[in-house]
């Protein structure tokens, strides 16, 4: 008969294997082309969510019973060599439980909703694929116990929201929005790796245990010297703000939504946009040890909730202006955490993800409900001016015009780093040309000559 | 005697060698293809079989060697550094002639190729300086008769091929003829190897002749050619032992900034060829950072991306190849809608892409890790360039998808998915790619006593730097010529 520990340990396998075989079932269906029915893969889907949330629902369970905080799972070192060793620990707490659940249960609800909304869709299968690499980046990141596996988790949620952006990739404007996303991603991808390793010289393991210091989640204090938590701080809020689309990042935000409306739902509305403040939480104890850093953790936050809070009141379209109105939230939640409101935020979070998946799978019925509402009222809907209006007096207009272009935010990053990046690398390729063409004698590039369409193709569909 | 302790490398370099004039003599291109394919087949079987007695620790029985009655002695061998490329190498040659297209194979030529995985598996199991410096040279012939016989531009290959070759004869000769009267290679020796080996590695600003070689050579003689990074081998065994620690530094930091260099160029390129040479140029580069730190960590992440660039980059190739071979050359000014068509060219081609990046679960994640690690033991700022380069490349890589992959859908009266050979070639390529990802510890190990091995070869450092005059000694001659790599300790 197995022991108490045992039965933990396996329980906390269950709800991170779900996933990862669902992902493994799905991804190796596509790489060999095999087309599994619509109908499987949603079993398949319905399978690993009711598992894993089973699975963390009796860990949670347990937990409350036994009035045991903390839980970890070691899994091992998965490389180890002298001077480095990685290892996957998972870490079942107040903070990474709740999120992990809160994954499941979005999850599986999306999942249920968009069996139905993609059906018979030309790209269900690739939905889905993209979807199981979403869930075990989510599941990975939220019970991650080491800076490793969180970093693991985070490129996944990272890559599949990019895809997903671009999923409709018979117009060009989702997968110019995608590479969009994917760029900032990557900048954060970046800030967590240095950030990662930073912890790793510091403590000597990536262990979140020996960075945070002592105590259990929320009463967690580290005990790293100010400045190096400082530097690692700053990284991490990086990291943070470019997946949860803070200021300056804010940008990618409203380019998410080409894609499909349950992955908007759930990445978007729900927990991709609060993957950003879940790291901030799990590392509070780390910003709360330099006050500057707490300060420009609030800051951010709430010039994020300004921002966004004025771009979603201009916004014509129903995804933008809930992703926008999602955001100022996000904002008020990293203020909090700032603050070190840790409950609060965690609160806030969860309730407020749930909300905003409610609301974007009803955005595409948002004209009929607004109608059904009307007839039951028999009139229009009342319009009230916004009791912020009297305060903003004659500059009304230039407000609106920032709000409409979002706060320039996407126009500065352009200008001011990408292009000029842009701009230098093409000159250095006229003078590579120069160069080659100078030495050959002739024009050496064949490249050149090729057109921006092949000639094979007989027809547009 | 047992089957491991048969010549089994030997025999992998006999077949492709003997293999090549007999595939010359075939005229139809089948017939070729066929042979080309299972000689290629049979010399990989034989790298493997010699890289599994290796790791098992049996050593081949001397009376079945035909070196001795050769060479004199045993020029070829294996060590912990060679032993797992010289199969990497052979897969290669045997994935690109098995993915070559039909309306490829008249092109293609199985003959050359085969002669120049004699010359790669020879090159790569020498660790004698002279010899391996034959080697190189050897090894810059075949691509120079590639762009001859496709009647292209040769003059700037030949230009950096020459400078390469001289460079590299004149160093090793200057640093031999200095040892013969020191104990150290002075900086007038050893700068002018550097050079020849920064040439040969295609460091900027010596690195035009890949990109145009890349522009005019076909795809798979290319990816053969340059995949395997002789460049980066030479630079071990002839470099690394030898060179002073400011030269290491120089030579890091020049190969650190055409890492962020190419990275940053593969993201605004407008072709495919140039996106994949600059591409391939950033990793390139990014392992010999690595090795150039030459601590440890570094030096294991190093090698260990070596293997996950052959893998995942030659991968990444394979499909651009296949891509090429149905559609052209493709520009990357527009989106080309190509996913309908075959979307397991699709998956692996992001695949390896991905992994070449170092994305989670593929091969390359745990060495960039290793390598950033590493970087930021030597250096803080050297481990931010390096996560900048790495970044850069994933941009480029997603970038290139989606203009290739996404885009108006386009129908063909013709199937443009890909092949059943071609399928087996990436997909090959794509479970080692998930399985080094996923079981990474055999590989990193093996990597890390292979780094080991390297750092005990290296020069000790009062060797390095200049000794006063009565601390200098003659060092034994024939110590000098046995082997590169372990020229420091036979001085000692």
């Amino acid at each position: 008969m197995p022991d108490f520990e045992t039965w933990i340990k396996f329980l906390g396998l269950v709800v991170v294997v779900s996933p990862a075989v669902l992902t493994i079932v799905l991804g190796v269906s596509a790489l060999l082309s095999l087309k599994l029915a619509e109908e499987t893969t949603t079993r398949l889907v319905s399978a690993a969510i009711v598992f894993g949330l089973l699975a963390a629902l009796v860990v949670l369970a347990i937990m409350l019973c036994t009035d045991n905080r903390h839980i970890a799972i070691e899994l091992g070192d998965w490389v180890a060599i002298p001077g480095y060793h990685f290892s996957f620990k998972f870490v079942f707490d107040r903070l990474s439980v709740p999120f992990a659940i809160l994954s499941y249960m979005l999850s599986g609800t999306i999942g249920a909703f968009a069996s139905r909304y993609m059906h018979r869709e030309r790209g269900f299968d690739r939905f889905f694929v993209l979807y199981a690499i979403f869930l075990l980046g989510m599941i990975l990141t939220s019970l991650a116990g080491t800076v490793e596996t969180l970093f693991a988790g985070w490129e996944f949620v990272g890559l599949s929201s990019a895809l997903l952006v671009a999923f409709f990739q018979e117009r060009a404007a989702p997968a110019r929005n995608g590479l969009w996303v994917w760029v900032v991603y990557r900048f954060s991808d970046a800030a967590l790796l240095l950030a990662a390793v930073a912890m790793h010289r510091l403590t000597g393991e990536g262990d979140f245990d020996q960075l945070l210091g002592h105590g259990l989640w929320p009463d967690e204090y580290s005990t790293i010297a100010v400045h190096d938590a400082f530097v690692v701080g700053l990284l991490l809020l990086v990291a943070a703000a470019g997946k949860s689309a803070l200021v300056p990042f804010s940008g990618w935000l409203p380019r998410a939504m080409e894609g499909p409306t349950p992955s908007s739902a759930v990445f978007y509305g729900a927990l991709s946009v609060h993957l950003g403040a879940f790291l901030l939480l799990r590392v509070s104890p780390l910003l709360e040890r330099s006050l500057l850093l707490c300060a420009i953790v609030v800051i951010v936050g709430l010039a994020t909730a300004v921002s966004a809070y004025l771009a979603s009141s201009v916004q014509t379209d129903i995804k933008s202006a809930l992703s926008f109105a999602s955001l100022s939230q996000v904002g008020i939640i990293v203020a909090e955490i700032g603050l070190g409101l840790r409950y609060i935020a965690l609160i806030h979070l969860l309730g407020h993800a749930c909300l905003r998946t409610l609301q974007f799978v009803r955005a595409p019925t948002l004209l009929r409900d607004y109608r059904t509402l009307e007839n039951a009222i028999g009139e229009r809907l009342p319009r009230t001016d916004s009791p912020w209006s009297r305060l903003v007096g004659g500059r009304h207009a230039w407000i609106y015009r920032w709000a409409l272009e979002r706060g320039y935010l996407d126009a500065l990053l352009l200008d001011y780093t990408v292009m000029p990046l842009v701009k230098v690398l093409q000159r250095c390729d006229a003078l590579e040309r120069r160069w080659t063409d100078f030495l050959a004698g002739e024009a050496s590039r064949e490249s050149d000559q090729v057109k921006p369409h092949f000639v094979t193709i007989e027809e547009l569909t | 005697m047992n089957a491991w302790q048969l010549p089994w490398l030997e025999l992998a370099m006999i077949v492709s060698l003997v293999g090549s004039p007999l595939v010359s003599r075939l005229r139809d291109p089948e017939r070729a293809y066929r042979w080309g394919l299972a000689l290629t087949g049979l010399s990989f079987a034989c790298s493997v079989l010699a890289w599994i007695g290796f790791d098992l620790g049996i050593s081949s029985l001397d009376r079945w060697s035909v070196q001795p009655w050769l060479f004199g002695r045993q020029l070829f061998a294996l060590d912990d550094l060679n032993a797992p490329l010289i199969p990497l190498v052979a897969l290669l040659h045997f994935l690109t002639a098995l993915a070559t297209a039909r309306t490829h194979m008249r092109r293609f030529s199985f003959s050359w190729s085969l002669a120049a995985e004699a010359t790669r598996l020879a090159t790569f199991s020498c660790k004698e300086p002279w010899p391996l410096i034959v080697l190189l040279i050897v090894g810059t012939v075949p691509p120079y008769v590639e762009l001859v016989n496709r009647g292209r531009p040769t003059r700037v290959y030949l230009l950096h091929m020459l400078a390469f070759a001289v460079l590299l004869v004149g160093g090793w000769a200057a640093v031999e003829s200095s040892l013969a009267d020191s104990t150290h290679a002075p900086w007038w020796a050893t700068v002018p190897l550097l050079a020849a080996i920064l040439i040969r590695c295609g460091t900027v600003p010596v690195h035009c002749w890949l990109t145009d070689w890349f522009e005019h050579a076909s795809l798979g003689i290319t990816l053969l050619y340059v995949i395997p990074l002789s460049g980066v081998y030479a630079a071990v065994r002839l470099v690394l032992p030898i060179a002073d620690d400011w030269m290491l530094t120089s030579i890091g930091l020049i190969s650190l900034a055409t890492a962020v260099y190419a990275a940053g160029m593969a993201t605004i390129q407008r072709e495919t060829r140039r996106f994949f040479a600059h591409l391939f140029l950033s990793h390139a580069s990014l392992v010999l950072v690595g090795l150039e730190l030459h601590n440890d960590l570094s030096l294991t992440g190093a090698l260990s991306l070596w293997l996950s660039v052959i893998l995942a980059v030659g991968g990444f190739g394979l499909s651009l190849r296949a891509l090429e071979s149905r559609f052209g050359r493709l520009s990357l000014t527009d989106y080309h809608g190509l996913y309908e068509h075959s979307p397991t060219l699709a998956v692996c081609f992001l695949l390896t892409g991905l992994a070449s990046v170092g994305f989670p679960a593929t091969i390359g994640f745990i060495s960039t890790e290793l390598l950033v690690d590493g970087a930021i033991e030597a250096n803080p700022s050297v481990g931010v360039a390096v996560v900048a380069a790495a970044a850069l490349n994933g941009i480029a890589v997603l970038r290139a998808y989606f203009r290739l992959f996404t885009g108006a859908r386009h129908v063909s009266t013709v199937s443009l998915g890909i092949g059943l050979r071609e399928r087996i070639a990436v997909l090959t390529l794509a479970f080692l790619i998930l399985l080094g990802g996923l079981i990474p510890q055999p590989g990193i190990s093996s990597r890390q006593r292979a780094a080991q091995e390297i750092l005990a070869g290296r020069m000790p450092v009062e060797r390095r730097q200049t000794p006063p005059p009565t601390a200098r000694r003659k060092p034994p001659a024939r110590a000098v010529r046995a082997s590169g790599a372990r020229i420091g300790p036979a001085l000692t």
